[in-house]
């Protein structure tokens, strides 16, 4: 009977949780979902690093590359994130060439990564503006760079992103699950890094937010990243060294 | 129904608006709004303040989306279609104020209207209001704000550049008062383009 309800009256049957401040997956308005962190499942990269937050499953590899300065900075390097959201995840995607919200997606971390100077370009730099040491393959007749000489990168600063979601333009709920987004008005997300400091406040349309009802957002988004450094550290301590 | 409108950098037809010099208190630049100018679409405006890139498209649809009674036009598509005719800082709160006006124009039924108010944090943490392109490029944070009209409220907010909580609603709070601002300039230039027809 009740899923019946829930098939026609989506709103109304979350409205009915909403009332007794509580979600359908059991969870109170303000609680995230169990998040887990797991690095280094896939041994091709250089860098990989798996994380769950209840059923939502991202999956991040890092590879690094020889390449040439871009003319305009000669002394940095250049991140490129591309994000894929292939039919694999959710029945709204197609295969083919990326969708809009993959794009966006993709812009988006290319924005945190740049606000938050998570790592400095110019650690990226081999030698600035001119050829790093390189052996000449005889097979393929291409440049190659030694592989055994690798340094760790040097990340600074560790943004911690916080999702919200507005309800009829007054309940703000964290953390909201697919159901639940596409129910909202409105969706909200925080980026923080440890200072306190905001790299990048996300919110593309949807019902208003007063700047009281932002605050109590900044807040949950401290609590948040103290929560999730604390797992990244536990995990980055039980990586083994190379 | 197609809305059409531009960023205008050039025209100041008499059948337009200007707004006065800076009053005390704000420092937005001078803006100045031409409706009804192109005969084939239902509705036009230019707006001139001081990339469709597919994000920016996104935080435009949506703003526009939260504002519009999409339930009174059922089976119907709504396009708006932007042109930059100049870019000299704050392009985006001049794409949504552009937005706004012509969505007036086109008689579409709204819940509210929005404006669009850009602040740039320089690396003293001095805010500067509606920024010049290279007031911009040498920011420390640039955050562009949608605000709506009938209670000030957030609906849109995209930010570039590392900033802390209290920069942050002091921005919004700069950002709430220069609203009235743009409000007042629409309220006028609408009275004034019907008053004459």
């Amino acid at each position: 009977m009740a899923a019946g309800f829930k098939t026609v009256e989506p709103l109304e049957y979350y409205r009915r949780f909403l009332k007794e401040n509580c979600r359908p997956d059991g969870r109170e308005l303000g609680e995230f979902r169990t998040t887990t962190v797991n690095i280094g499942s896939i041994s091709t990269a250089d860098g990989s690093a798996l994380v769950k937050l209840g059923n939502t499953t991202v999956i991040c590899g890092v590879k690094a590359e020889f390449a040439a300065p871009p003319t305009d900075a000669p002394d940095k390097g250049y991140v490129v994130p591309n994000v894929d959201l292939p039919p694999l995840c959710s029945s709204k995607f197609r295969s083919g060439p990326p969708g809009e919200e993959a794009q966006v997606a993709s812009q988006f971390i290319a924005d945190v990564i740049e606000n938050s100077q998570i790592i400095q370009k110019e650690d990226l730099c081999i030698s600035p503006g001119k050829l790093p040491e390189v052996t000449i393959n005889e097979e393929t007749a291409l440049a190659e760079v030694n592989l055994k000489k690798k340094n760790y990168l040097n990340i600074r600063t560790h943004p911690v992103a916080t999702s919200f979601a507005v309800f009829d333009d007054t309940l703000l709920i964290v953390d909201p699950t697919g159901e639940e987004e596409h129910l909202a008005t409105g969706t909200l997300t925080i980026v923080m890094d440890e200072e306190g400091k905001l790299c990048c406040l996300h919110k593309p349309g949807g019902s208003g937010l007063t700047g009281a009802k932002l605050q109590d957002c900044m807040s949950r988004a401290v609590t948040r990243h103290k929560e999730v450094k604390k797992l990244m550290d536990e995990v980055i301590k039980s990586m083994k060294p190379k | 129904m197609e809305v059409g409108m531009h960023t205008d950098s050039k025209s100041r037809a008499e059948t337009g608006a200007e707004s006065g010099p800076r009053g005390p208190g704000c420092s937005l630049r001078h803006f100045a709004c031409e409706q009804n100018l192109l005969s084939r679409p239902d509705g036009s405006a230019s707006f001139m303040q001081g990339v469709a890139e597919k994000s920016r498209e996104q935080l435009i649809r949506n703003t526009c989306e939260a504002v519009v009674l999409g339930a009174l036009h059922p089976r119907t598509s709504i396009t708006v279609v932007l042109q930059v005719i100049s870019d000299a800082g704050s392009l985006l709160a001049c794409c949504l104020n552009a937005a706004c006006m012509a969505l007036v124009d086109a008689g579409v039924p709204m819940r509210a209207l929005f404006c669009g108010v850009t602040c740039a944090l320089d690396a003293d943490g001095t805010l500067v209001l509606d920024p010049t392109a290279k007031q911009e490029k040498e920011a420390r944070a640039v955050l562009t704000f949608a605000l709506d009209s009938v209670e000030r409220k957030l609906l849109m907010s995209t930010t570039k550049g590392l900033y802390s909580d209290a920069e942050l609603q002091q921005c919004l709070a700069a950002a709430q008062t220069a609203s009235q601002h743009v409000f007042r300039f629409y309220r006028e230039s609408l009275q004034r383009r019907y008053s004459k027809s």
